[in-house]
């Protein structure tokens, strides 16, 4: 029964894919271009050559941990907007704890992750207690928070001590902070910064699905998220969880800033608007069910029709196109979600099926 | 014609369900059922839980669209496709469940869908609010139509409901378990209403399960048990125990066992409780009670009167204001839910979907809901599947749980089924003190049976039964003492043998004595 309604959900995500994409063909055939040749060339650009595969991953990485940290807070109830704030947070501690601390590399990777990792946290846990202690609504937090954490990363990185002059960023992190794969680059070349992003992200999957599944701590957390009037009857403490799930939320998010910034940018950046990793990450987690290792194939599809799509611009497609057809895909899978709710509902009413 | 109660004529058939037959999947939920109603009767639908009643009241409101089968309507074919077409033909639907927006007030709920406008478009409020009273007042539900529906009882609630359906012009309605939210005199009130609602023209469909009621209210009642129709009867020519023996297919023991026994020390002691609502008004009054080991003390009164309240002080849910609750002399007030529950008492909760389950958990999920933490479902912090499936496995076939398998939703059982996962799990604690209310609402008679052999048991193993509940005869049954409550106090406690329905009765309605 359980098996049955898994590949269901599976199957009908894969036909709003399906959806999407031939939406996205309506939308470049009237703009007048090929809509198979576009496509192709996108297939191209993430399949043609071992570059392309390994930035596609690269791509995906932050996404697989934004997108945990938004299934997860929904797994136990709460909506986490508030993931791009967590990155940026994350992002912003891992570059300056690489850029002053002087360690040899085993020891600075390490600090630079868990201090990142440790400081989102906290960010992601205020909008919990500011919940559970004065009934604010976590998507009202998690937005102002978003923007609080924004403009304190951009007044940071504008500190003379941190910003590196004649640019908008921080000084670049030590070599010793950087989870960079080098003999890696010798097939994808230099400019392509593989990194052990990936292993954290999977590895991250793996354990966020063993906390939920496996542990008191995830009944407890899923318990509250399904039904927390039984949940308090049954003892648990309905407060506690709420800020529990919110600081492991903001870890996961804040990791996604950390693995960026030590993997990919090695620096932070002065930004005039969000970049879109935390958001992008609610549209992961729906696509993927909000379930880890969901998410973690719905990062790559992500990831492989951002970069990939990039080549459509070859054509001369503009990339509006582009998000135009990811845009699709979200409307098609969260419009099947809203037809299973439906079901759902429903189901209520079914006959009781005792008596077979 | 004087057997019929109500006000039927019998040359007119307005509901004729011929043959209607509905499967999901393998399973048939409706195999080839006919139900004929007349105008001005009201007709019971009788059944367990899980029979097939709710499957064809959706066919015939247009939830479902039946397997096989045909429908007509005062002799003209229909085909139900949805709700809206169920309303145009003139069927109205109480929901078991009521579909209200808690939030909204009476009148906002009542026109909801068809609002009247005033002639800028605007919504008619004013109106609405007439029309409300005007429709409460012709059919006798008397309702606030400004009173908001989370602040009024659910006995009003229904009233809404009711009103709701009357107001889109229903000339039929289905009213499903109407009667499992209220008190004897509120159910006097529900026949009464009926009689208007027939008097007027109106017929009613009644799905119960509650043969007493059947007995009082109904003309004519069909019996459909596993799916298919047993028989229809004319209710006046039939008694009780042959309507339980056909809706369960055996004989059915509505006496509770009970052995002798003499109540031993004091388990639960409240002290001058007083217990303020959400509103910040004392519902609960310098409140005194005693339960003893050995013994049930049902609570008897009226909707309303602190009994909610009562229990959620007791545990843990709800802060007293004043006074003490002792268990075994090891003070309870004011503790959390965790704490009162290692103290040794359980709860079988009045509101099962809510408190009692998390329906989107599986059944084995939901027997650990209170032990999770324990040895031996999780060891440090990792749970023990293993353990949890053998003991579940065990309970459900202890308790006779069906279907019997424990990857089973919650939310897929039905309300006896998911009641006996409760009180499996509840009383597998072995509580000093096991606190349920209203733990047979909306169940039918072989789980009812079975919800009072539970409780019983629990007496007859010493240990403190404390029962609230809106049922006079259930409250009487069970019961070793009675309490009855009214404006927050314990305003008389009486032997449950001695007494009588009458004296009760008034002691409910405020008359009390010591």
């Amino acid at each position: 029964m359980k098996q049955k309604i898994i590949n269901e959900t599976f199957l009908f995500t894969i036909l709003a894919i399906v959806m999407g994409l031939l939406v996205g063909a309506v939308v470049i055939f009237i703009s007048g271009y090929n809509p198979i040749e576009a496509y192709g060339l996108m297939i191209k650009g993430i399949f043609s050559k071992p570059k392309y595969i390994a930035r596609t991953i690269i791509r995906a990485t932050p996404l697989i941990l934004t997108g945990l940290s938004v299934a997860f807070a929904f797994r136990t109830g709460l909506f986490n907007i508030g993931a791009e704030g967590q990155f940026i947070i994350g992002a912003l501690t891992a570059a300056l704890l690489g850029y002053f601390i002087q360690l040899p590399m085993i020891l600075h990777v390490p600090i630079v992750f868990l201090g990142s990792v440790f400081i989102a946290s906290l960010w992601g846990a205020m909008a919990g207690y500011m919940k559970a202690k004065f009934g604010v609504h976590e998507v009202i937090a998690t937005i102002m928070l978003n923007w609080i954490a924004l403009y304190t990363s951009n007044y940071i990185i504008s500190l003379e001590k941190v910003k590196m002059p004649g640019s908008e960023s921080s000084y670049d992190i030590q070599e010793t902070a950087r989870m960079s794969i080098d003999w890696f680059k010798g097939i994808v070349g230099a400019s392509t910064k593989v990194n052990f992003g990936m292993v954290i992200a999977v590895l991250a999957s793996i354990l966020i699905y063993y906390i939920l599944f496996k542990t008191t701590l995830g009944y407890e957390l899923r318990a509250v998220g399904y039904n927390k009037d039984a949940a308090e009857y049954g003892g648990i403490h309905i407060k506690r969880n709420i800020i529990v799930s919110m600081s492991i939320a903001g870890a996961l998010a804040g990791a996604a800033g950390a693995v960026h910034v030590m993997g990919v940018s090695y620096r932070a950046s002065t930004l005039a608007a969000m970049e879109g990793y935390g958001f992008n990450g609610i549209a992961v987690s729906l696509i993927g069910n909000n379930s880890p290792f969901g998410v973690v194939l719905s990062s790559f599809l992500f990831g492989g029709i951002t970069y990939g799509g990039a080549n459509m611009q070859l054509l001369g497609i503009p990339t509006e196109v582009i998000n135009i057809v990811i845009g699709s895909i979200v409307f098609f899978v969260a419009a099947y979600r809203i037809f299973q709710w439906i079901t759902i509902f429903f189901n209520h009413e079914k006959p009781q099926k005792e008596d077979r | 014609m004087d057997y019929l109660k109500s006000h039927i004529d019998l040359n007119e058939l307005v509901i004729d369900m011929r043959k209607i037959t509905k499967k999901f999947g393998d399973f048939v939920a409706n195999d080839c059922i006919d139900l004929k109603v007349y105008k001005g009767e009201v007709h019971a639908l009788l059944g367990e839980n899980g029979a097939g009643k709710s499957t064809l009241m959706n066919i015939l409101y247009g939830l479902y669209t039946p397997t096989n089968g045909e429908i007509y309507i005062k002799g003209k074919k229909v085909d139900i496709k949805n709700p809206n077409v169920a309303i145009h033909h003139g069927i109205g639907m109480v929901h078991q469940h009521f579909m209200l927006i808690k939030p909204f007030t009476v009148a906002e709920n009542i026109i909801l869908g068809i609002e009247p406008i005033t002639s800028f478009y605007q919504l008619n409020m004013k109106k609405a609010i007439e029309d409300v009273e005007e429709i409460s007042k012709k059919y006798g539900l008397y309702v606030d139509p400004r009173a908001k529906i989370e602040d009024i009882s659910v006995s009003m609630q229904q009233r809404v409901e009711i009103l709701k359906a009357l107001y889109r012009g229903a000339e039929i309605l289905i009213l499903d378990e109407p009667t499992a939210v209220l008190t004897p005199q509120e159910i006097k009130e529900l026949i009464q209403i009926m009689r208007n609602l027939t008097k007027q023209g109106k017929s009613i469909l009644l799905i119960t399960h509650k043969l007493k009621e059947i007995k009082e209210a109904a003309d004519f009642c069909t019996i459909i048990r596993r799916g298919k129709k047993i028989d229809m009867v004319e209710v006046s020519k039939i008694d009780e125990n042959q309507l339980a023996a056909m809706m369960v297919g055996r004989e059915v023991n509505f006496k509770v066992h009970k052995e002798e026994k003499r109540p031993g020390k004091v388990i639960l002691q409240i002290k001058e409780l007083t217990v303020e609502d959400n509103r910040g008004i004392s519902t609960v009054k310098d409140l005194n009670l005693t339960v003893q080991a050995g013994e049930v003390l049902g609570i008897a009164g009226v909707d309303g009167n602190g009994q909610t309240e009562l229990i959620e002080a007791i545990t843990g849910l709800r802060k007293a204001k004043s006074g003490q609750i002792l268990i075994k002399d090891y003070d309870i007030t004011n503790k959390t839910p965790r704490e009162v529950f290692e103290s040794g008492i359980s709860n079988i909760p009045e509101d099962r979907q809510k408190h009692g389950l998390v329906l989107d958990f599986t059944v084995y999920e939901n027997m650990i809901l209170e032990n999770f933490r324990k040895k031996p479902f999780s060891k440090k912090f990792k749970l023990q599947k293993e353990n949890i499936i053998n003991f579940s496995k065990k309970l459900i076939e202890e308790f006779d749980i069906r279907p019997k398998d424990e990857n089973n939703l919650a939310r897929s059982l039905s309300g006896g089924n998911q009641q006996k996962v409760i009180i499996a799990r509840e009383v597998t604690n072995d509580p000093e003190l096991l606190i349920a209310v209203q733990p047979t609402r909306g169940l039918d008679v072989g789980a009812i049976e079975f919800v009072h052999k539970s409780l019983v048991d629990q007496r007859n193993k010493n240990k403190a039964v404390l029962l609230v509940s809106f049922e006079l005869d259930e409250i009487m049954s069970v019961s070793d003492r009675i309490a009855v409550i009214y404006e927050g106090k314990i305003v008389g406690i009486v032997d449950a043998k001695k007494t009588t329905e009458n004296e009760l009765g008034l002691m409910m309605a405020g008359g009390g004595y010591k």
